[in-house]
């Protein structure tokens, strides 16, 4: 084993400072040192989805990382997202078309979909379905079938196309 | 979009697509899974498992573990056998079955590739994993049992030594004179194989065991479907008094009946508490969750088919035979599955002899047991394979072969071959919808139209019959500690809002929000008003949970007639108090109304007079506003639901890859409480069926070691693979309960593989070729079509 080493980084907009284990994924960091558990871990080896966050604002497999890796940078898990308010449209889509079940793979599928919805531009084309499950190939879901988070992430990017304010 | 559309029967609340309000939560991140719970003082657990399929244990080294840093225990199979009480996975109606007695470490030899052998436990994770890699310990491999056919030899190597051999289980079911019926009757034959595959619950499983000696109390948090079954088990294998033993299942990050079987890591995180005295975590990881969670299926089925010249059939014979790793599952074995596939083929047709052999023998594999839809996609794949070569062979359409085999209306109550009863099914009914769903003759049309093109489509249909809201004739006739009735505790706030406790789980599903949704209807008010917790042993009723089909059927009519009783005590109370016929009031919208809705008080002030100024009652007049009911279904020993899955695929016959394209169901599970989430719990279920059909396998090597256990490996389907599934709803609900729900939720996996493999075969027809082997995985299509 190798000493801890520090480590600063911004997780949810807030400075964190802390020694880890060179050892620690930031998966593990995030759900055991911050009890941020919105970070699931469905593989530990960048398969499942579960635990993608945004880092630097860009989706990530939090499993496949060092903590020390994410020293210096921006993490966002969906905590932080659901406090501001950026999944909002997300999550009342979600919750409405009930597109999740036991909400395990749900976090990760989030953090994609926010993504995905980067691409829609008001009075742009609204993404074909196919686009939608294509983005979706890196997170597993066992309960839905998946369609039903297809058709909410379609609202929301239809939405989005169609207005200025909706996204 | 697919939005699902209201039940044409739907009042106030039963027949609503409403939103589950549950999900909130999960939406917002604060779900809160096992492996999110943290006590103080907690230790962490982790295994050395078997390399080998099949060993002799030599001594075992602990010293050099047991000094590592952090390391507070390394514990043996020698250290549980002192406290711990073995068990065996056998039923008393299943007769003359046969297991092995378990228990949580082994003492003497290992028997699958993946078996817990050596338990470290640590102040981390990592550090418990550290001290495993300097555990000694010496392997004498075994001459593993792997194949089927190799466990049944004559000279195999047998699995349990005090055994003659390696089967479990034998039964025949015998119905009639198949001889006779085939003689002269023309025929078809088939052998399938199923593959091993597993439930891949995103969540694996994970448990913190808690021990508190001044209370002598065990407090075990533990993802499960079943917490009332492990309080039993955990009481009376560890000597504990039952009211001690306390069982949370906090959110449940999927299940599917793979959560609901006693794990060998289970009792040993139990025992490491007690032995410790110290909280105690175990999660598996991935790899260790395709090593030792169940896995299901693995039967090869030979059957045939006798049928007269118009198509009317005649009789079926089968042989099942399954493997089920080295010993039965505890406690509700794995003979289960091998039975239901015996009893459910030929259900859904009007047949007079039938005849059926099952054996299940033992392997040096991970425990095969209840998955979802356990037995039913088995028996659907056969029945609907023998029936449309039956069709081929005449040309017959397959919807017009069905359509004269159905049993029909005028037959109910209609009692099977195999000793099941069907109150009443919509056979018929469902293959008309199908059909017209599914524009029949325009997707024959159209599969005409691209044969020329040398594009090969596929349309396959499987109707299945499911077994749901089982009576006690599953388990409690055999001697398990598994209820079959469900318990519910109302109780009339005195801010005048409804708390539910009951008995049956949550893992997804909706069970919180179809009881919700029941309760609010039952008792008048609005369902935001309804809160409704579950899966405690401590603060909910004891009763079955979640399994097998039962929660809205048997839970759902708990909730439906407990409602019903807090009803009358409120308008009891308020007929007192306003000095009015309780029979002259109704309660609606969160009030006490007269008959003709105006308003007369509301249950606010309905519960804070009797909590607050019970004095104002007069004397005969209880304040109580709290009800206990429990339910048991009494009528039928089953309700079947029954239902028919149409799929459209399309075959690359350069590759052997399968497209699937469309995939429809028309089901009826009785009287729909909730369309949304009854159509997400197909749609969910279909997919796992499609998983089984054409991606989902355990592959084992010639030694027993597991192939693809890792999520890289073994293919899950995804997003970009399944298609958009179209669900249509005939209701035809239970007489048995006022209610008249059943259960939904293996229909979709119970025939979509079958329905997938009619669709294969189908785009085959030309070339001549079938595939009979499922996954259907692109190999095995080449070789069916003679490419490899």
């Amino acid at each position: 084993m190798i000493a801890p080493q520090p480590i600063a980084l911004t997780v949810n907009g807030d400075r964190v400072r802390r020694f880890v284990e060179p050892r620690l994924s930031l998966a593990d960091f995030l759900r055991q040192d911050l009890g941020l558990t919105a970070v699931h871990l469905g593989c530990e080896v960048g398969a499942c989805g579960a635990c993608i966050i945004n880092l630097d604002g860009q989706p990530v497999h939090a499993c496949l990382m060092l903590a020390v890796q994410a020293d210096g940078m921006r993490v966002d898990t969906l905590e932080g997202l659901s406090d501001t308010g950026a999944v909002a449209a997300l999550q009342a889509a979600f919750h409405a078309r009930n597109a999740l079940q036991c909400g395990f793979c749900t976090p990760g599928i989030l953090v994609v979909a926010l993504d995905f919805l980067k691409g829609c531009r008001p009075g742009g084309a609204a993404p074909p379905r196919e686009a939608i499950r294509d983005a979706l190939s890196g997170n597993y879901c066992r309960c839905t079938g998946y369609e039903a988070i297809v058709d909410a992430i379609e609202g929301v990017a239809k939405a989005a196309c169609a207005t200025e304010e909706a996204a | 979009m697919s939005a699902a559309t209201d039940s044409p029967g739907r009042t106030r609340y039963i027949g609503r697509g409403l939103p589950r309000p549950g999900a909130k939560r999960l939406l917002a991140g604060r779900g809160r899974y096992t492996d999110d719970v943290a006590l103080p003082r907690m230790l962490h657990a982790a295994f050395l498992r078997s390399p080998y399929a099949h060993a002799r244990l030599g001594p075992i080294e602990t010293a050099e573990a047991a000094a590592m840093p952090g390391v507070h225990a390394v514990l043996t199979g020698a250290d549980f056998a002192r406290i711990c009480a073995p068990w065996t996975g056998t039923l008393s109606h299943f007769k003359g079955m046969r297991s092995a007695p378990q228990m949580p470490l082994p003492t003497d030899k290992a028997v699958w590739a993946g078996q817990p052998v050596v338990m470290v436990v640590a102040e981390s994770r990592a550090e418990a994993e550290d001290a495993l890699e300097v555990v000694g310990i010496d392997f004498e491999e075994l001459e593993p049992v792997v194949g089927l056919d190799a466990a049944r030899a004559p000279n195999a190597p047998r699995i349990d030594a005090d055994a003659p051999d390696n089967v479990l289980f034998r039964t025949r079911i015998e119905a009639g004179d198949t001889a006779r019926a085939f003689e002269g009757a023309r025929s078809v034959e088939i052998d399938l194989r199923f593959g091993r595959h597993t439930a891949v619950t995103m969540e694996p499983r994970s448990l913190v065991a808690d021990y508190d000696p001044a209370e002598e109390r065990l407090t075990v948090h533990q993802s499960t479907q079943t917490p009332y079954q492990f309080q039993d088990i955990y009481a009376r294998h560890f000597g504990l008094s039952e009211s001690r033993v306390r069982v949370i299942a906090p959110d449940v990050g999927g299940s599917f009946g793979m959560k609901l079987h006693l794990y060998h890591e289970d009792m040993a995180v139990v025992g490491a508490s007690l032995l410790l005295r110290r909280p105690v975590k175990f999660t598996a990881d991935r790899m260790e969750a395709f090593a030792s969670d169940i896995h299901a299926r693995d039967h090869r089925v030979r059957a045939r088919l006798a049928f007269e010249g118009d198509g009317r059939m005649r009789a079926i014979e089968v042989d099942d035979v399954t493997g089920v790793g080295p010993f039965s599952a505890y406690p509700r074995t794995s003979a289960v599955e091998g039975n239901q596939v015996v009893r459910l083929i030929g259900a859904p047709y009007r047949l007079g002899d039938y005849r059926a052999d099952l054996t299940v023998v033992a392997q040096n594999k991970v425990q095969m047991s209840q998955y979802r839809a356990v037995g039913h996609p088995i028996a659907c794949a056969v029945t609907e394979r023998l029936v449309d070569l039956a069709a081929r062979e005449l040309g017959l359409d397959p919807f017009e072969i069905r359509r004269r085999n159905f049993v029909t209306d005028d037959m109910y109550p209609h009692r099977t071959p195999t000793g099941y009863t069907f109150e009443k099914l919509s056979l018929a009914t469902c293959l008309d919808r199908l059909h017209a769903l599914m524009d029949y003759p325009a997707l024959r049309a159209e599969q005409a139209a691209l044969r020329e093109k040398g594009i090969h489509r596929g349309i396959g249909i499987a109707t299945y019959v499911e077994i749901t809201n089982p009576t006690p004739a599953f388990y409690g006739v055999g001697g398990a500690h598994i209820s079959a009735q469900d318990g519910c505790v109302l109780k009339l706030t005195p801010a005048g809002d409804v708390a539910c406790a009951i008995s049956i789980t949550e893992q997804g599903q909706g069970s919180e929000a179809i009881v919700g949704q029941i309760v609010a209807e039952g008792v008048g008010l609005d369902r935001d008003r309804v809160r409704v917790l579950t899966g405690d042993t401590e603060t909910t009723p004891s009763g079955g949970a979640t399994w097998a089909c039962r929660g809205a059927g048997i839970g759902g009519e708990t909730a439906f007639q407990a409602a019903r009783r807090l009803r009358a005590r409120i308008l009891e109370i308020a007929a007192a108090i306003l000095q009015a016929e309780a029979g002259s009031l109704d309660i609606r919208d969160g009030a006490v109304t007269d008959a003709d809705g105006s308003s007369r008080m509301t249950l606010t002030e309905v519960a804070n007079l009797a909590y607050y100024r019970s004095d104002l009652l007069p004397p005969d007049v209880s304040p109580a506003l709290t009800v206990a009911h429990h339910f048991a279904p009494r009528g039928y020993p089953f309700a079947f639901t029954n239902g028919i899955h149409g799929s459209l695929v399309e075959v690359d016959t350069e590759t052997g890859l399968v497209r699937i394209l469309k995939h429809w169901v028309v089901e009826d599970c009785g009287r729909v409480i909730n369309p949304l989430l009854v159509d997400e719990q197909i749609r969910g279920g279909v997919v796992q069926g499609l998983g089984a059909a054409f991606f989902e396998e355990c592959r084992y090597g010639e030694t027993g070691q597991l192939l693809n256990g890792s999520m890289t490996d073994y293919l899950v389907p995804m997003a970009c693979e399944m298609p958009d599934i179209v669900i249509r709803h005939v209701e035809t609900p239970t007489k048995d309960t006022e209610l008249g729900a059943k259960g939904c939720g293996e229909a979709g996996t119970a025939a979509s593989s079958g329905a997938a493999l009619n669709a294969v075969n189908d785009a085959l027809l030309p070339f001549g070729a079938g595939v009979s082997q499922l996954p259907m995985t692109p190999e095995r299509i080449l070789r069916a079509l003679g490419v490899v």
